[in-house]
């Protein structure tokens, strides 16, 4: 990996330290590569039953009744269960860290009320002796529905003749021209921001590009299914196994959904197979806790691969037009833009953000933001890796990049005349701390990849970036110092992409102990104090400083107990993280071992604690460079060369940020070629499976090159960022500039799949 | 998934009985790779699985002057692990060679491929290019029908109630012949064809000139189709690419496809043409290095 090449800023976190910046083993990978690991649907308790879903066949209904006899009379059926389990939910609003969800939506969603929304919409569970039983039991349930018109596409849910979802719902007007309408609408909100006078600017520009972009529904695709399991006492206290980004948040809306008091709910999380903002709405859980509520039983619900795609949270289509404006220098002037995003059958999608990385990239003086969040009959969209910034960035920096041809200006050259830096005011109204955008440009100019011509036929080069501003937010950590000289470290957020390493190392370096003397633990919601989701890429920024916070006070604990043994004042003694060492007057020293080992048999326990809630995440910026070849017969896009140069903060452990950098890429070029949620008129997903949802395998894929810059968060101890879901940004865009390079089509649409890139040439060579 | 029964016989006589006993709700397993999966996701709810894996007749792999007998349920592996099958019906290998992951190929048969029917089975347009011929076995004795002829739609098929595929026949290669198949799709492994084109054909002996040849093609209409014109007008025609676009718009006129989750109507009829081109192309190759 090339990370030579942060070194060359003078940033490198190389040197500074003794364990961050090293690569050790994670602590959870021997179980997972052994198949040890225990995720979802391995739980196994005794008396479980199982549980399974009955799911609408149509896009748009009113559920006229719904008769549950026949099921409830089959032989080994213990309950069945619909809407009506569930205690009535107000229109509260929970926040679940990475997004909210009104509660009286999310009732809605877990089992349908009075109408289905999108095809896959739970109707009904059952939980029964086993699973094929269970199915069974669904065959016998009778539904009666009204097929209602769906409507599928952000453009036409917004037109006023549209279907309505939600006869409700009014659209809330952010603009200051803005009219109350006691018409239903399918649009929840109209965002709006605006800096200077755009209009104005872009009388004075010199090159003027306006385009139309549009972008398919696509899903995580994380490998791991949903799965919960649920259990309760005699006392009414219930403990839910499930895979999930947020203990604490499934507690929250379980808790809220059942209206059980929040600490009768005690939730273990599995590991997790991949959430990526996925797992952190419920969908399976509340389900099976009713389940097992009605049946007395302990119940287990698995989804399908099929009800993953059709019912979970992909992320939204969306429609955007972007209009630029420069002047002859190639200095931007002005921007506006209007961005639509398919909220699925409930609001809210991530079009906030969305609204926020839109401009993200660039000092634009004027301009102007219009979001709108609307209704379709798709299942609710969610959070996914920077979720709202992939389809923004794939408008602005296409548009970016036909304004650099007809300025004739190379597009590093560009974006270093343009880049947001520090004190740069976004258009949203946010003025950046220091931030490493430039650098990650530059460490793309600089590269082996970028100084080397590319020779060929249909082969082409494109650049793109994007922006993730990360989130903060809390996180609780204990420690408790051992006998043996090693530290039990306790936490609450569930690890994804290696942050037990990531997590310890931090405590280990703050302490100067091995990080392989840091024993991590992610344990449930009744064992450690309340941490937010793993989500906004917060988890080794957040979670690590809760960390840092639980070793100094170990530190303190130690000092404490030292002066205790040399009977002198505590103020006369510091710790040593250098030699992990106690140190006292007179050359007084404990080692750390010896010092843990002398505590626990003398004195009270060394206990640390460490609590976090700090929102300066530090934004993070990568700049991509894509080499592709099509084939201009057939419209396929092969990728022959990707690298990213990523701002990361502080690489504490780099190849878990070099793995997170590949991994946002592969989902971002996933997301660029063929992933798409294809709907026939009647609302159903054609392709809810692996064979004809086409995530990229390794056969499609080079190996990508990450380049970490490394320029440090001021608002963190160790100078982390996240780095988790910027990668994702940039991959359609860089592809897209690339396709036009090779083949000189425009592409405009997403995914970019052999049937639109090859229309696009037979369009051109008429 | 409903409960079922399952047979495994290891006579043909027996499997007719009891396929022709199970009146319709009845499923022939050989490899199970399709099958299986329907069951499971409750696309097929068959009362009876007959397994024709035992059976003598179903795995017979013959290759001589009269030319190759495939039984039913032979695997894909065991076809593109045979060197002469691999030389001189190089277009069933390549189809076999891409059908699923090695674990599938280790198990799916070719007579499965076949009697699924699928419009986009990788091994039929093979089957069509190289001129075989499927044996039928029924409670009323033996039939045989061309491959091209033996779809009707997708997923159905000429097999009556109680019939059962017993072997693929293909005739002899002469010298100065080669064969292809290709497909695109959209990723380039674990993926269903958009459009697939075999082409077989016999040149020559200065290897210049065209004798005969036969286009089949995968995935552009409800069945696989035997592109009959296209073929016929390259016989007589130099081995070059301005015959293999003649053969190519010849193969566009007679497709039928449809828009989907998989390619549009447009790329499957331009895509049509594409692999054809291709196909003849490696086929033509092949043959003169036979």
């Amino acid at each position: 990996m090339a990370t030579a090449e942060s070194d060359k800023t003078g940033l490198s976190s190389k040197g500074k330290y003794k364990v961050i910046g090293t690569r050790p083993i994670r602590p959870d990978g021997v179980d997972k590569v052994t198949g040890r690991a225990r995720y979802g649907a391995d739980i196994r308790l005794s008396g479980m039953l199982h549980g399974a879903i009955l799911r609408s066949p149509y896009a748009h209904a009113r559920i006229k009744s719904i008769d549950t006899s026949k099921a409830e009379q089959l032989e080994g059926v213990y309950a069945v269960i619909t809407h009506k389990d569930f205690p009535d939910a107000s229109d509260k609003i929970a926040e679940l860290g990475e997004g909210s969800v009104n509660l009286k939506h999310l009732s809605s969603n877990v089992l349908a009320d009075d109408k289905v929304l999108y095809k896959g919409h739970a109707v009904a569970a059952v939980a029964a002796e086993t699973t094929h039983l269970a199915y069974e039991a669904l065959d016998l349930i009778e539904v009666e529905y009204e097929p209602l018109t769906p409507v599928l596409d952000v453009r036409k849910a917004m037109q006023d003749d549209a279907p309505i979802l939600h006869e409700n719902q009014r659209m809330e007007d952010m603009s200051p021209d803005a009219t109350t309408s006691d018409k239903p609408t399918n649009i929840y909100k109209k965002f709006f921001f605006e800096q200077g006078d755009p209009d104005a600017a872009f009388e004075k520009a010199h090159i003027v590009v306006e385009r139309e972009f549009t972008t398919a529904t696509v899903h995580q695709g994380y490998i791991e299914p949903h799965a919960a399991t649920a259990v309760w006492s005699a006392e009414g206290k219930v403990t839910l196994y499930t895979c999930t980004q947020g203990t604490f948040t499934v507690r929250q809306q379980v808790a809220e959904l059942l209206g059980l008091p929040l600490s009768y709910v005690k939730v273990i999380p599995t590991e997790i197979g991949g959430g990526f903002g996925g797992k952190i709405r419920v969908y399976i859980d509340p389900v099976a806790v009713a389940l097992a509520r009605k049946s007395g039983r302990p119940v287990k619900v698995v989804m399908d691969r099929a009800s993953v795609f059709e019912a979970t949270g992909p992320t939204p289509g969306s429609w955007i037009r972007m209009k630029l404006g420069v002047d002859a220098q190639g200095k931007i002037v002005a921007g506006d833009t209007e961005i639509a995003f398919e909220s699925g059958a409930y609001p809210v999608s991530p079009i906030g953000a969305g609204c926020m990385c839109v401009f993200s990239c660039y000092d634009i003086p004027d301009g102007r933001i219009i979001g709108y969040d609307v209704c379709v009959n798709k299942p609710h969209s969610a959070a996914y890796r920077a979720p709202g910034s992939t389809q923004v960035a794939f408008a602005t920096e296409s548009v970016v990049d036909e304004i650099c041809e007809k300025l004739g200006m190379d597009p590093i050259e560009f974006r270093l005349k343009n880049a947001s830096v520090e004190g740069t005011r976004r258009v949203d109204g946010v003025a950046y701390p220091r931030i490493g955008l430039v650098e990650t440009i530059e460490a793309i100019r600089d590269s082996e990849h970028y100084q080397t011509p590319l020779a060929g036929p249909n082969r082409g080069r494109g650049v793109a970036s994007g922006y993730w501003m990360n989130a903060g937010l809390k996180s609780s950590v204990t420690a408790t110092v051992n006998g043996d000289g090693k530290v039990s470290l306790v936490e609450g957020s569930t690890d994804i992409g290696g942050s037990r390493a990531s997590i310890a190392m931090q405590f280990a370096e703050t302490l100067g102990i091995p990080m392989e003397d840091v024993v991590p633990a992610v344990v449930d919601t009744d064992s450690v104090g309340y941490t937010d989701v793993t989500g906004g890429s917060r988890v080794t920024y957040a979670t690590g400083w809760a960390a840092y916070e639980a070793a100094l006070d170990v530190q303190r604990q130690l000092c404490d107990r030292a002066a205790e043994f040399w009977e002198v004042d505590s103020s006369e003694v510091t710790y040593d993280k250098e030699d992990a060492a106690v140190k006292g007057p007179d050359g007084k020293s404990f080692g750390f071992v010896e010092l843990a080992e002398k505590v626990t048999q003398a004195s009270e326990p060394v206990v640390g604690r460490g609590v976090s809630n700090h929102n300066e995440p530090g934004g993070a910026f990568g700049t991509h460079a894509v080499d592709v070849e099509v084939d201009p017969e057939t419209g396929k896009v092969k990728i022959l060369r990707y690298t990213a140069a990523q701002d990361v903060g502080t690489a504490i452990h780099p190849s878990y940020v070099e793995g997170q950098v590949q991994g946002g890429v592969v989902q971002g070029i996933g997301w660029a070629l063929n992933e798409e949620y294809f709907y026939d008129e009647a609302g159903v997903m054609r392709n809810a499976s692996y064979l004809d949802y086409r995530v990229p395998t390794c056969y499609d894929l080079p190996m990508i090159d990450p380049i970490l810059v490394e320029v440090p968060n001021p608002g963190h101890p160790y100078g982390v960022r996240g780095v988790g879901e910027v990668p994702i940004a940039p991959p359609p865009a860089a592809i897209a500039n690339a396709i036009y390079q090779a083949v000189g089509v425009r592409m405009r649409h997403l995914p970019m799949s052999p049937p639109h890139v090859l229309h696009e040439i037979l369009k051109k060579e008429g | 998934m409903k409960d079922f029964e399952y047979e495994a016989p290891v006579s043909l006589a027996t499997a007719i009985e009891q396929i022709a006993a199970g009146n319709g709700s009845v499923k022939v397993l050989a490899g199970g790779t399709d099958l299986i999966d329907h069951i499971r996701t409750g696309r097929l709810t068959p009362s009876l699985v007959v397994d024709v894996k035992k059976i003598p007749e179903l795995n017979v792999l013959e290759i001589n002057s009269d030319g190759l007998r495939l039984g039913a349920s032979v695997s894909c592996a065991s076809v593109y692990g045979n060197e002469d099958i691999c030389r001189d019906y190089s277009a069933l290998s390549d189809s076999c060679h891409i059908i699923g992951g090695i674990q599938i190929q280790n198990r799916a048969s070719v007579g499965g491929n076949l009697c699924n029917s699928g419009p986009a089975a990788d091994s039929i347009p093979s089957l069509i290019a190289l001129d075989a011929t499927c044996v039928i076995a029924g409670p009323q004795g033996t039939r045989e029908i061309a491959a091209e002829d033996f779809c009707t739609a997708p997923g159905k098929n000429v097999l009556e109630s109680g019939e059962l595929l017993v072997e693929l026949v293909m005739p002899a290669r002469p010298a100065k012949s080669g064969s292809h198949y290709l497909r695109f799709i959209p990723r380039n492994e674990m993926d269903i064809a958009v459009v697939g084109v075999g082409a077989s054909v016999m040149l020559d002996e200065t290897g210049e000139t065209i004798q005969s040849a036969r286009i089949g093609i995968g995935a552009a209409a409800p069945t696989p189709l035997f592109a009959k014109e296209a073929s016929e007008l390259l016989t007589g025609l130099p081995a070059n690419e301005e015959s293999f676009a003649k053969a190519a718009a010849a193969a566009q006129e007679i497709v039928t496809p449809i828009d989907d989750m998989r390619g549009t109507v447009e790329f499957r009829t331009h895509v049509t043409g594409v692999l054809t081109k291709r196909a003849l192309h490696v086929a033509v190759e092949r043959a003169r290095k036979s």
